[in-house]
């Protein structure tokens, strides 16, 4: 989950990081924007609080010279959208002149299967494509430890005061990193001010959703319960999806991502559902969506899944394709398609364009499937050859 | 000798009296599996399927050879769990779970890699070795399992438990027995990846070819693709990358844990270019396969 850069700011304070003295502004509060004003001090930074990068070119970040200049950029700032994300705040903060940036970031290498801290001495906005950047693992099992730090400083060719206060920032960022179970810690930019001070302009900050369970006290202080693990909009269909998976935890039935196509999908578990989609698309079909179902779910969960994507009139048939399942019955969800199909006074053999899910109580699911005269196919027939079925409309067995 | 688990691998379950837990153990049971005992803190002395519960891990290593371990404990409780069989002399540790914070996996790597031991997982369904036996759930119950899966010299390795057994099956209905299938688990960062495991199938004479499943997202190709040019396999290799709609789709998470793509590194397209210059056969369509291997194998 990202933090905003207020969020992020307070985390660097809280760990002895020097950051700007800023001020958060909200969207519709004249009284804030009032105050934020007549507080701040200009030159002032006048940045939106987004849960994207690119900021800056996307016009999301600003200067003002004085209280009016301020007062018009909130006003264009506030309610806009920056890269599709609507802004709810803006921090103000006095623009920090500097004379160098640097980039300092730890994250994990999955490779390496290792926390690593990464530096670069060309920070700023185009650190991505500046390359010359040092990367060292960082141990988790042992205590932290400066040295390592300093060293890999030292390799990027610093020295003196510079190296000694970096190696500071460096250790602190990732006391925060372990402290609080991140997956990416990244000052970007680490500035030197003229009066030699290391100062954090921007931070972005990813915390570990899997571990969230034991930061209850920054669940609370940042109010990160509900907040979206992924940032992208629902569509209406797709949070109908997400109610009816979250309605019932038997299985996973929910994660829906719609396409424009005509056929509906129910597919599963996470790669096949990956391979289905590609052989729908692989053989001329169109997809109306992708969803995951898996780990059993109930016939409920099923049913209403099957009748929400027939709801849309674009979607003329669904295919119901897993891999050779253990875990979740066959007969289950063949009970909940056909189902979902007669309670909208639908044809299942008409509706469903192939049922391909071999496994558990498989023998229990083809029996209603023939009763209903659908075509479905046992584990002879592969995930692609099921796929072209589904296209070509030719079905299996019935 | 089927590599990491065979027929007299002494096995024992961390977290037997879970739901989960205990109806694989019975499976396994009757797949052959010898599973040696149990650990649930708390409910030492019981029994399940006649199989001894102790409290702690020792209690089984003193009283038995513990060759691997099934560790299959809410997610919280992981790290304890691995470090106690780690620390008790166990050298293959099998995590199912799901859901396990980053830096708990990253330290049982670092324990593993301190005292010699090997972590598949987490959110791994399991490995098995077709006839011999099997670590974890993979396959589902026994009856199931010997439907998808039938003795052979096909290796396979996957990022997703699902897609093991399919590609097993798949391997099976044309006449194709394995050797051993690993599922490696769908987490953005697992104990052993396929470059790890590669070399443990190049030493089994009983593999004759590998196929691996792969998907958007992580770098677990880019370092196998990285072994593979300092040193090529004696296997004929076969790659099959789903996801390819999810090239499209940056930021946007698909199934598991891991697949995602956020940079050109992560797409399928990257993916099957780099394996493909290392010399692995990228297979393009799945029902292509069989056919593939076959010639591999023949010719």
């Amino acid at each position: 989950m990202r933090l905003y850069e207020h969020e992020g700011k307070t985390l660097l304070e809280q760990a002895g990081i020097t950051v700007p003295k800023g001020t958060l502004v909200s969207s519709g509060s004249a009284a804030d924007a009032e105050s934020a004003a007549g507080a701040a001090t200009f030159p002032a930074a006048v940045k939106s609080q987004v849960l994207t990068g690119g900021r800056m070119k996307a016009g999301g970040i600003a200067f003002a010279e004085d209280a009016d200049q301020l007062n018009s950029e909130l006003t264009r700032l506030l309610g806009s959208e920056i890269r599709g994300h609507r802004v709810e705040t803006v921090l103000v903060e006095p623009r920090t002149q500097f004379d160098r940036e640097f980039y300092l970031g730890i994250t994990y290498d999955s490779a390496a299967k290792s926390a690593v801290a990464v530096f670069s001495q060309a920070g700023g906005i185009d650190v991505e494509q500046a390359g010359a950047a040092v990367k060292a693992e960082i141990p988790l099992l042992l205590p932290a430890s400066g040295f390592r730090f300093k060293e890999l400083l030292a390799s990027a060719g610093l020295q003196g005061r510079l190296l000694s206060g970096m190696t500071g920032v460096f250790t602190k960022l990732a006391g925060l990193f372990r402290d609080y179970d991140c997956i990416l810690a990244e000052i970007n930019p680490l500035v030197l001010t003229p009066e030699g001070k290391l100062v954090a302009l921007d931070v972005h900050v990813e915390l570990d959703d899997d571990a969230l369970y034991r930061h209850a006290d920054l669940v609370k202080q940042f109010g990160l319960e509900g907040r979206d693990a992924d940032a992208r909009e629902r569509s209406p269909l797709e949070r109908k999806a997400e109610e009816i998976d979250s309605a019932d935890h038997r299985g996973v039935a929910g994660r829906m991502v719609e396409f424009p196509g005509n056929l509906g999908l129910l597919i599963g578990g996470g790669g096949a559902s990956l391979t289905a989609f590609d052989a729908v698309q692989r053989h001329g079909g169109k997809p109306a969506n992708y969803c995951e179902i898996g780990g059993n779910p109930s016939v409920w969960k099923v049913k209403e899944l099957t009748k929400l994507l027939l709801s849309r009139e674009d979607v003329e048939r669904i295919a119901v394709i897993m891999n050779v399942v253990s875990n979740t019955r066959v007969d289950l969800v063949a009970r909940g398609v056909v189902k979902g199909i007669l309670e909208l006074g639908l044809d299942p053999a008409e509706k469903i364009a192939i049922f391909r899910i071999p496994g558990a109580w498989e023998e229990d699911g083809f029996a209603l499937l023939r009763k209903y005269g659908v075509p479905y196919a046992d584990r002879t027939v592969s995930i692609d050859q099921a796929a072209k079925m589904a296209v070509a409309g030719a079905g299996g067995e019935r | 000798m089927a590599i990491l688990v065979d027929k007299d691998t002494s096995i024992i379950v961390q977290g037997i009296t879970g739901r989960e837990a205990a109806s694989f153990t019975k499976d396994s049971l009757d797949y052959g599996a010898r599973i040696v005992g149990g650990v649930t803190p708390g409910k030492g002395g019981q029994e399940v399927f006649g199989l001894p519960v102790t409290d702690t891990v020792r209690e089984l290593t003193e009283r038995f050879r513990v060759d691997a371990t099934i560790i299959s404990v809410p997610p919280p409780f992981v790290k304890d769990a691995a470090f106690e069989a780690i620390e008790n002399g166990i050298r293959l540790l099998l995590v199912v779970t799901e859901r396990v914070p980053r830096r708990d996996v990253v330290e049982i790597v670092e324990l593993c890699r301190l005292r010699g031991a090997r972590m598949i997982g987490p959110n791994s369904l399991g490995v098995i070795s077709p006839g011999k036996s099997r670590l974890g759930m993979v396959g589902g119950p026994a009856e199931d399992v010997r439907k998808s899966y039938v003795p052979g010299n096909v290796g396979v390795m996957s990022r997703s438990g699902g897609m093991t057994t399919e590609i097993a099956n798949l391997l099976t209905v044309n006449g194709l027995g394995q050797s051993t299938c690993v599922s490696v688990g769908g987490d953005p960062i697992v104990g052993s990846q396929f470059a790890d495991l590669i070399d443990v199938f190049e030493a089994d004479p009983e593999t004759h070819a590998l196929v691996l499943f792969t998907e958007p997202g992580g770098a677990m190709e880019s370092a196998l693709a990285a072994r593979l040019r300092e040193r090529p396999s004696r296997l004929p290799l076969f790659i099959f990358i789903a996801g390819k709609f999810v090239d499209q789709m940056r930021g946007v998470r698909f199934g598991h844990a891991a697949t995602l793509v956020q940079s050109e590194a992560d797409t399928t397209e990257a993916k099957a270019r780099i394996l493909s210059e290392a010399g692995v056969t990228v297979v393009e369509e799945l029902s292509a396969l069989p056919g593939l291997v076959k010639e591999a194998l023949n010719g």
